[in-house]
């Protein structure tokens, strides 16, 4: 996938906004690359940065410095009929759908096509044609007040997809939905990428869809890069917050007296999975160990895990040792 | 109080020639300069309610200057009282209508004094259309012109009825303060024979109406702003 230059590239990408007491700092150095065809998360909290990094990258906002290149074009550098013109490379799907109410799902999947000047028999088709994309034909004439909000987002993602963009710009497009319908979505901006190659941006604050559907990540904190790259790998680098974020371990007990380890697995220093082989090496070490929470799965095609020992208190730096001697990272967790 | 009585006890209670004479051209006209004033306030009050919300600050054209200056105006216009500006702008209405005195003369003041009332009316509606939306069709690459046409103006439509109907009950009143200076309808009638001329059942009658026109006006108002709102 890294071989193909990527469909999007940010570098130097710095944002100020004035205040009175002077410049606040938005987004600091950004340099990221999304692939084409990929499906790219950007995460953080909310104030990382994302909502100001969409607006720069639509053109909705113009950077202090730095580029943002779709495909060869520098987006910044871009006004009136051009800054339109390009943006309808982004099809943007939002939190809250932000569908129009006074038009029909159908009318408001033909909008962006009314704007980009479709005759009203070509945009006939493709209502249709996108309507069945997103499963949702008897619907047509409803009205967003009657559709659920799993039906609004999907109407408001064939409304993005209306006039076949580039690039699926997602914002937190399931904070507003419950598990299942997130669930349904994702799955459904999954299928549009096989079946329409379409590159896919996700911006959300819940690791889970992260875990879920992408191909690589971005972590943003106080409006700069923390890590980015290829979910597998960000899922190896055991030191890494992403790393904690996507394979979370429950909180310990609030009153404890501080004989909790914390080891990941399947990471890239040690490689293995077995919880057995950690239990069987603190055994033998002489510090035996319990399991006290633990998670496993398969992130990106790759088994990763964190697991949650339980030791005696006083010999927790043992424990430790006895852990890194075999090429683990482990960590006193408090 | 003594005339009532003198007619309630002569029988001749509501048997007033004014009643069947004057009331019903009174009416006609009351309605004629409602309609007229209504119609041209809505063609001119949406474009400067329209002006006033995509200037602001928020807006899809912020200009500090012109929101500025369209503001002042139309704030002069709301703050006059209505009868001032009847009589100010009379060299205007001549110019307009050719003369000063008469329904259609009356349009011209109502008219001018109704697009300031409504444009703030407008200008509210379309504020409370959610930024998400505008954003959202902005981001299809639309023009200003047609984020106004197809987001602001429909989604807002619900609130542009609810706020005309207002306006023209505004207007019904005017009417009747525009009679009391020779516009005619039913406020003449009231005015020049119910108050002038003590011929109280005229009075009653004017107002019965004038009740009823406004209550008409606000159920059909309601009516249509009600199944306009998609939401």
């Amino acid at each position: 996938m890294t071989e193909t230059p990527p469909l999007l590239r940010l570098s130097g990408l710095r944002k100020e906004f004035p205040s009175s007491r002077g410049p606040v700092v938005a987004l600091e150095d950004i340099t990221l690359s999304i692939a084409r065809g990929s499906i790219h998360g950007i995460v953080g909290r909310s104030g990382a940065g994302k909502s100001t990094l969409i607006r720069c990258l639509t053109g909705l906002e113009r950077p202090t410095a730095g580029t943002v290149d779709l495909d060869g074009t520098d987006i910044p550098a871009l006004t009136g009929d051009e800054l339109r013109a390009v943006r309808r490379r982004f099809g943007m799907v939002f939190q809250h759908a932000n569908l129009l109410d006074s038009r029909s799902a159908a009318d408001n999947i033909a909008l962006p096509l009314e704007i980009a000047g479709w005759s009203a028999g070509e945009r006939r088709a493709r209502v249709a044609e996108l309507l069945d994309l997103v499963g949702l034909t008897d619907r047509a004439d409803n009205h967003p007040g009657q559709l659920s909000g799993g039906q609004q987002q999907r109407v408001g993602i064939a409304r993005a997809l209306a006039t076949r963009p580039d690039i699926l710009l997602c914002d937190e497009p399931t904070s507003a939905l419950d598990a299942a319908t997130t669930r349904q979505i994702l799955g459904l901006l999954r299928d549009l990428r096989e079946r329409l190659g379409i590159t896919v941006v996700i911006i959300t604050h819940e690791p889970s869809v992260v875990r879920e559907v992408c191909d690589t990540v971005t972590l943003l904190a106080d409006g700069t890069v923390v890590e980015t790259g290829a979910i597998s790998d960000v899922v190896a680098d055991a030191t890494g917050q992403l790393h904690r974020d996507l394979v979370p371990l429950p909180p310990l007990p609030l009153e404890h007296d501080g004989g909790y380890v914390e080891v990941a697995l399947g990471d890239a220093r040690s490689g293995t999975t077995s919880v057995d082989a950690v239990l069987a090496l603190l055994r033998e070490g002489g510090v035996p160990a319990e399991v006290a929470a633990a998670t496993l799965e398969t992130i990106g095609g790759r088994r990763v895990g964190r697991i949650q020992l339980e030791v005696d208190p006083t010999r927790t730096q043992e424990a430790v040792r006895l852990l890194q001697a075999a090429h683990l990272s482990p960590e006193v967790a408090a | 109080m003594i005339a009532l009585t003198t007619l309630a006890a002569e029988g001749r209670w509501f048997d007033n020639p004014i009643i069947q004479q004057a009331v019903p051209t009174a009416i006609w006209e009351t309605l004629a300069m409602t309609v007229v004033a209504g119609i041209l306030t809505a063609l001119l009050g949406i474009p400067l309610g329209v002006l006033l919300f995509t200037t602001s600050p928020g807006g899809t054209a912020p200009s500090a200057f012109l929101n500025r200056a369209v503001g002042a105006v139309v704030n002069i216009g709301r703050s006059l009282p209505f009868l001032i500006l009847m009589i100010s702008i009379i060299p205007f209405t001549r110019l307009v209508v050719g003369t000063s005195i008469g329904w259609q003369a009356a349009v011209v003041p109502l008219t001018v004094g109704a697009i300031p009332f409504y444009a703030r009316l407008v200008e509210t509606s379309l504020r409370e259309v959610s930024a998400g939306k505008v954003e959202a069709v902005t981001m299809m690459g639309a023009s200003r012109g047609e984020i106004t046409r197809k987001v602001l103006l429909p989604e807002a439509r619900s609130g542009l009825v609810a706020g005309l109907t207002t306006t023209v009950i505004a207007l019904i009143g005017y009417t009747a303060m525009a009679g009391a200076v020779g516009g005619g309808g039913l406020g003449a009638v009231a005015m020049s024979y119910g108050y002038n001329r003590f011929e109280s059942d005229v009075m009653i009658v004017c107002v019965v109406l004038l009740v009823v026109i406004v209550t008409i006006v606000q159920v059909i108002g309601d009516l249509v702003a009600r199944r306009l709102d998609r939401r």
